[in-house]
């Protein structure tokens, strides 16, 4: 498996702003990989890096072994759909789909050729003639993913590219994406700030938190086994225990991670601890309680079709030893 | 709002009245342009006649200060263009300590006074021992034009964002391909708006032409020293008309070019 893009000990500071602060990581060639973090926390610095637009402080990045070092992004096999996606608002579909082929000199008959397969790629055909003011949001999304496929590159970077539409059709897109990705074997990269959506397209995600890496590793391991309290939190929600929770938890006195979801409420002799339910947050698929134990409040999620206590009452919980995740982080 | 929702007739009075103080003197002077009596403005005219238009076309006094106009106003246009867009690009990408300060000082000189403008102009002239020519008035005439064009490019780079630009390099394209296809596209008709109107305004400027001006008249000033000696005054009238076209077209252009402008270029949000 060979390295699309290689991080060595990449910087990028603002003045004092330590944006992208030492990281390392591999992008491997065909993934789909997710850069995951709440704002500000150097996910599309690094983006940006990758594309070219911002040049590292210290560090080398790498894209299929060569240094990118001095390469501007016009001369990079890298491209993008930007967060606003950024068509071009005096061209049609056609031709700003067609636009990186122009520039690089193709005869209009061979681009105009080639933008209609891309527009069929992502099904747009017919639309070539219409200006990206006269398209949903959707469809411009649309359009600028086959803009930045036309030149055929051997990584597409994806800029938050699903934050501007609505639910529904965030959830079509996220499908159709992976099974895009799937078909044309290309490396996607793409940065979000939902968790969700990482975890559900990317076959590696790597957390970002102030500038740093907290966790890299695939969708299920940084889920069921986050690396430290920040990834126990941000990814999924997780209860965070302090160490001195742990062991009255049954475990070591470390910080650890116990699922919301992994939680039962039960009143029986099973129960390992007890809590009183201070908040309930209905979510239709189930429950959302809150309870406070040990001067800690611990989530507990609620299936559907379980009674769910009351506000003031007391109740047992319980957990199957494995849940309990012990975090590396001391 | 509905347009069968009709205002109070007060208001529609009021609104008639208003236009007519505002345009009924621009009419009064293409009627003189017709007048028989060529001494005092006497309403109403005595005759019509189209005579003054032969007249003024043969006086061979006109022609010059016409021409230093027409060309004062390219030239400073012309400077304006280049100097405004290069300033309203710096302006729109860059971020520097200061930015607003300097951005503040870039349109301040439409702000002033055209007296203040002239006055400082004209001492500086004296004081670097230029002699008065055309590129004296050009320059004093820059000041304005160069605003208006920033003014007209910088709101346009601002809609531009630099996300497109950015795009047209990822896909390839190096400076001069985005500047010549994204670029220049998006900003052509708020250049050509700013262009025509700081043409039009520089067409007709008198105050900071008369410090800089030196012994030649462009138009406007030679249309002020008619006025002053009663003969053939309607062939002022005649010249009024000229400089109202040549002024007037143009902005109405540059108000349909930019209306029409800011439908493209929103189709990008």
């Amino acid at each position: 498996m060979n390295a699309a893009v290689e991080f060595l000990s990449v910087s990028r500071h603002f003045g004092q702003v330590r944006a992208v602060d030492r990281v390392d990581m591999t992008i491997a060639e065909g993934s789909f990989f997710a850069m995951l973090g709440p704002s500000g926390s150097g996910k599309t610095t690094c983006l940006r890096l990758i594309s070219g637009f911002e040049k590292p402080s210290g560090g080398a990045i790498r894209i299929f072994g060569e240094d990118m070092g001095e390469v501007p992004p016009n001369r990079r096999h890298v491209n993008t759909v930007f967060q606003d996606y950024a068509l071009f608002p005096h061209m049609n579909v056609r031709d700003n789909v067609a636009y990186g082929l122009m520039v690089k000199g193709v005869d209009r008959r061979a681009r105009h050729g080639k933008a209609e397969e891309m527009l069929a790629l992502v099904k747009l055909d017919g639309f070539g003639d219409r200006k990206p003011a006269q398209l949903s949001g959707g469809q411009r999304q649309r359009v600028a993913l086959a803009r930045a496929l036309v030149n055929e590159p051997r990584v597409l970077l994806l800029d938050e590219p699903l934050g501007a539409l609505d639910l529904k059709l965030r959830e079509a897109m996220q499908d159709e994406l992976k099974a895009l990705q799937q078909r044309l074997g290309i490396t996607f990269v793409f940065v979000t700030h939902d968790q969700g959506e990482a975890l559900s397209m990317a076959d590696r995600v790597a957390v970002f938190n102030e500038g740093r890496i907290a966790q890299i590793g695939t969708p299920a391991e940084v889920y069921d086994r986050p690396a430290t309290r920040f990834v126990a939190d941000f990814v999924g929600s997780s209860n965070v225990l302090p160490p001195a929770l742990t062991q009255a938890f049954g475990g070591p006195a470390r910080w650890a991670s116990l699922r919301p979801e992994a939680i039962r409420l039960s009143t029986g002799p099973e129960a390992r601890a007890k809590g009183r339910v201070t908040a309930l947050r209905y979510l239709g698929a189930g429950t959302r309680v809150a309870l406070e134990t040990g001067g800690q409040e611990i989530a507990v999620l609620v299936p559907a079709g379980v009674p769910v206590p009351e506000v003031g009452a007391t109740s047992g919980l319980t957990w199957d030893a494995s849940a309990l995740h012990v975090m590396e982080e001391a | 709002m509905h347009s069968d929702a009709r205002p109070p007739l007060g208001l529609t009075l009021a609104a008639i009245g208003g236009l007519l103080f505002l345009h009924l003197p621009i009419v009064l002077i293409f009627l003189y342009a017709f007048t028989t009596e060529d001494r005092s403005y006497q309403f109403p005219p005595p005759d019509l006649t189209t005579k003054w238009f032969g007249v003024a076309w043969n006086r061979a006094d006109i022609w010059p200060p016409l021409y230093l106009s027409l060309r004062v106003a390219a030239i400073s246009s012309g400077l304006a263009l280049v100097l405004g867009t290069l300033c309203a690009a710096a302006m729109a990408r860059a971020r520097f300590f200061g930015r607003d300060t300097v951005s503040l000082l870039v349109v301040l000189p439409i702000a002033l006074p055209g007296i203040i403008t002239g006055m400082s102009l004209r001492s500086a002239f004296a004081i670097a021992d230029i002699p008065f020519s055309t590129w004296t008035i050009v320059l004093g005439h820059a000041t304005f034009c160069i605003v208006i064009v920033y003014n007209n490019a910088v709101a346009r780079f601002r809609r531009l964002g630099s996300s497109m630009l950015e795009a047209s390099a990822d896909l390839g394209a190096n400076s001069f391909q985005t500047f010549r296809h994204v670029i220049l596209p998006n900003l052509g008709s708020a250049l050509l708006a700013g262009g025509m109107l700081a043409f039009a305004l520089s067409f007709d400027e008198v105050i900071v032409t008369t410090f800089t001006a030196g012994q030649q008249s462009t138009l406007p000033i030679w249309m002020l020293n008619e006025l002053v000696r009663p003969r053939q005054r309607p062939v002022t009238n005649v010249v009024a008309i000229v400089v109202f076209m040549a002024t007037f077209l143009p902005i109405l252009a540059a108000y349909y070019l930019t209306r029409g402008g800011e439908e493209t270029a929103g189709g990008g949000k």
